[in-house]
């Protein structure tokens, strides 16, 4: 558990995604934007196969005082072309890579329905169902990271096991992985006495 | 009773000599002792006062292991030649090869006794008490072929002494058909040492086939070399008869077996550098060094000289029945196979290791001295069968002898 | 003749009484015992129980806290197999350090059972050109990929083939274990296998008291002494609870996969029918159970 909550926190870092950090996983009781039921309809269409229930973790908490995006969006008149942003979103949009050539903010967030994400088809989705967006164009990812090939799984070989969604490594806005300092290189044999 | 006699009497014996007995005594006792030194510090830290690692996982120990079984074996190969050529002294040759090959089977264990993490566990490889994981490990088939040899020459040649002690025929039959079998045996105690390394497919620089037929060949070319040694010793200081004819012989024998070495190696040589495949890494470091890494080609190279030259020495027949050449020529192959075995053999099969790192190994003063301490044991041990027998062989020492001693009461030292 | 006989084999009893008076001294019985102690796998249940228990006390002397030493067999429904994405990997070595961690490898000297290599792109699997010292700023570096190594989990093991006193063997769930009780310290394992995921405790190991993993398994990860072999066994403690080997829990880009190869849905599985998967050095037929495959 431990060193679940421990690589978490690393994750989320490295998204940059977070203020602050809250123990998320899926045996929180309080989970409010965890659904099970998606989960078993995403992940295992045919759930004569399911043997044990898998468990999402919550997706990662928004920076403080964004979400929702209608407290400030409601008053403003929705601007669909593409600009430099200013206020609230300077720093997401000096990251911003994200083939960032072809793409921008409405190409995922929805034009009138700020609380929404919204796929190429004009569904509108919840920020919690964020992974269903990113499948539309990474279709060989979301297939490998519903078997749990692509991305991170922890828990039990055999029985419950908790997902990490895409957001919890990719940071949406700029999904390149970040580089990490590695732990410290092995001693040198010579110098093990 | 005869037995007890023969005993303590043999006790008497080792403890009386000399003067130059009593320092060689001294001499073996004092490497014994600066060598236990060095093993009392391993026992108490561990294998880690040793210079092995994961990555050399073997070294300096087993490498001296080999070549001593190397020893073991050829010493025993020179009845054969005995027997072809029909030595006069064919009982004495016999008895003292085999009183090598005794010392150094045990010299053997005692290498591998200090190689092992636990020896105290050592009882694991017993029969019925352990779990011995025969046949499918090549140490299981090492431990029983040795185990054998070390029995046959045993009650071989302490048959023959004890026979001659108390003044009965010994059994011819018995001893003989013990003697051909310890031929075979001690192919076989070289060929499963070479198996020991041979079928590893981890380890590319002993997968080669021939492998065991390179180590018996380097065997009889070192184990006669101290035979040859031994014998003019003997000659010069007891009645032991051998004649210079036989000496070079011994030599010309060596002469086959050192081109027949010399050949595999070139041919393995060959293999290697003309396929120039990945395995060649292990060649290289041992004969070139890699990088800045050439710590073992002084090693390398000092053996295949000093190898070379003793072929050469022993091929001119004007240098090979020259005793003093001759014998500058047994110290070389005896030097060469040592270090191809102690050092050449093993570290270059783990550098690098099976990941491609460098460690790079040179045995620790622990070791050094641990394999002193072997080598004091064992040439001790040597020392005292060698003093017995030649007592019982030339000295007149048997039990009328003792018992004739004991009658007169005399202070009277009996020689016969 | 008569006298001079009982004369000697009194002196013969005299001596005998003598050294196992001494023998007995000098070693209490725990260590006796513990040179008694049999081949794990000769072991009646009972035997197994007792011989736990023992350990359990000496334990506790010896490192001052309680121990749980598992003895759970495999259930014989698994072969466990892992795979792990080169492609993902970055040679963070965080599963290194896990492991230790989990495994109660020694500190100093320094045993650790994963090896993480650093190779080069240009020149593909090379071992003559890998680097376990690499040491920048961040990783990955440009130009470079990684590949951990530990127990490739053989299904034909050189390793057990050579052990001399059978103190290693391939347990039915595949995982190949070590009996540290039984393991002579001969190190014939360590010149046999191909992927140096044998590792050897040259010295006694040391462990901080704090950092020790109480929770062990008797084939895995109990402390061990020195003088014998260790190695990975997939977290065996773990994965015969069911759950996730801790390097699998720790890797932060979610390189690394386990499971059961028996399970048609399983990753393994998946991974195995799906993607390009190769096993090291496949021309020595070890036949390992440990799969490096490309998620992309």
């Amino acid at each position: 558990m431990n060193a679940t909550s421990y690589s978490l926190i690393k994750v989320i870092m490295m998204a940059g995604f977070v203020v602050f950090f809250t123990r998320c996983t899926g045996d929180n009781a309080s989970t409010e934007q965890t659904n099970p039921e998606w989960i078993q309809n995403e992940f295992m269409p045919d759930s004569n196969n399911i043997k044990h229930q898998d468990i999402a973790v919550k997706p990662p908490p928004f920076s403080e005082g964004i979400f929702p995006c209608s407290e400030c969006h409601a008053e403003m008149v929705p601007n669909p072309h593409r600009r430099k942003l200013e206020y609230m979103h300077v720093k997401i949009d000096s990251m911003f890579d994200h083939d960032s050539k072809n793409r921008w903010c409405l190409d995922c967030h929805d034009l009138n329905n700020r609380d929404s994400l919204r796929l190429a088809s004009g569904k509108l989705i919840g920020f919690n169902e964020s992974q269903k967006l990113c499948g539309q164009c990474h279709g060989d990812k979301y297939r490998d990271w519903k078997v749990g090939v692509h991305g991170k799984r922890t828990g039990y070989w055999k029985g419950p096991k908790e997902y990490l969604l895409c957001v919890h490594c990719h940071n949406p806005h700029s999904p390149k992985f970040k580089p990490l300092a590695p732990m410290p290189p092995p001693v040198r044999q010579e110098d093990i006495h | 009773m005869n037995f007890l006699r023969f005993v303590t009497g043999s006790i008497r014996i080792i403890l009386h000599g000399k003067k130059n007995y009593y320092y060689w005594l001294g001499f073996l006792l004092l490497l014994l002792l600066w060598g236990a030194s060095g093993y009392a510090k391993q026992l108490n830290e561990g294998l880690i006062a040793t210079h092995m690692r994961d990555s050399v996982s073997w070294a300096f120990y087993i490498g001296n292991f080999t070549f001593l079984v190397g020893v073991a074996a050829a010493a025993v190969m020179l009845v054969v030649p005995a027997y072809v050529y029909n030595w006069k002294p064919i009982k004495e040759v016999v008895i003292f090869g085999e009183l090598l090959a005794v010392s150094a089977v045990i010299m053997c264990i005692g290498f591998i006794m200090v190689d092992i993490g636990n020896p105290q566990r050592f009882w694991h490889m017993l029969p019925i008490l352990g779990t011995l994981n025969f046949p499918r490990s090549m140490l299981s088939w090492d431990f029983f072929v040795l185990f054998i040899y070390l029995l046959v020459n045993f009650i071989v040649v302490s048959h023959l002494l004890y026979s001659i002690f108390i003044k009965k025929e010994y059994n011819k039959s018995l001893v003989q058909a013990l003697v051909l079998f310890s031929i075979p045996m001690a192919v076989s105690i070289h060929t499963v040492t070479a198996f020991l390394y041979n079928a590893l497919p981890a380890r590319p620089y002993w997968n080669s086939a021939l492998l065991a037929p390179r180590f018996l060949a380097s065997a009889f070319c070192s184990g006669p070399a101290i035979l040859l040694i031994l014998f003019q010793i003997l000659r010069k200081y007891t009645k032991f008869e051998i004649q210079d004819k036989v000496l070079w012989k011994i030599a010309e024998y060596m002469v086959y077996a050192m081109s027949i070495y010399l050949f595999f190696s070139i041919a393995e040589f060959f293999k290697e550098f003309y396929s120039d495949t990945e395995h060649i890494i292990f060649w290289k470091y041992l004969l070139f060094g890699i990088g800045n890494n050439r710590e073992i080609v002084f090693y390398s190279w000092s053996s295949i000289i000093m190898g070379t030259a003793a072929f050469f020495l022993y091929l001119i027949p004007t240098t090979r029945k020259n005793l003093f050449t001759m014998n500058i020529g047994a110290i070389l192959i005896y030097a060469s196979v040592y270090i191809e075995k102690g050092i050449a053999l093993v570290i270059p099969g783990f550098t690098p290791d099976v990941l491609g790192q460098f460690y790079i190994y040179t045995p620790s003063m622990v070791e050094i001295k641990t394999a002193v301490m072997i080598f004091a044991l064992g040439s001790l041990l040597f020392t005292f069968l060698v003093k017995i027998a030649i007592a019982i062989l030339f000295e007149g020492y048997d039990i009328t002898a003792l018992v004739r001693k004991k009658a007169s009461k005399e202070a009277q030292p009996a020689v016969a | 003749m008569k006298k001079n006989n009982s004369r000697r084999s009194f002196l013969k009893n005299l001596s005998v009484a003598t050294f196992s008076t001494l023998a007995l001294a000098g070693c209490d019985m725990r260590a006796i015992d513990e040179f008694l102690t049999k081949n794990f796998r000769v072991l009646s249940k009972k035997e197994k129980e007792d011989l736990i228990h023992k350990l359990k006390i000496s334990y506790r002397k010896k490192y001052g806290k309680e121990f749980q030493i598992s003895d759970k067999p495999a259930t014989g429904g698994e072969l466990f197999g892992y795979a792990l994405d080169l492609s993902r990997c970055i040679g963070c070595r965080r599963c290194v350090y896990a492991c230790v961690e989990e495994n109660n490898q020694s500190r100093d000297p320094q045993v650790q059972w994963i090896q993480v290599l650093q190779m080069e792109k240009v020149r593909g699997i090379d071992f003559a050109h890998a680097n376990v010292y690499y040491n920048p700023e961040k990783v990955p570096e440009e130009g470079h990929f990684y590949i951990p190594i530990a127990c490739q989990q053989c299904e034909n093991p050189p390793c057990v083939k050579v052990c001399p006193v059978k103190a290693t063997w391939k347990a039915p769930d595949g995982i190949v274990v070590i009996d540290y009780n039984w393991c002579i310290g001969c190190r014939y394992c360590m010149a046999a296998c191909p992927y140096g995921a044998r590792h050897f405790n040259w010295a006694e190991p040391g462990i901080p008291e704090e950092k020790l993993n109480t929770d062990t398994h008797y084939l895995g990860n109990r402390p061990r002494i020195k003088g014998v072999v260790e190695k990975c066994t997939f977290c065996i403690q773990r994965v015969r609870e069911n759950l996730y080997p801790v390097c699998v829990e720790i890797c932060p880009v979610g390189a690394r996969k386990f499971g059961n190869l028996l399970d048609e849905e399983s990753e393994v599985r998946y991974i195995i029918e799906n993607k390009r998967v190769l096993v090291l050095k496949e021309e020595l037929n070890t036949q390992p159970k440990f799969f490096y495959f490309f998620g992309v």
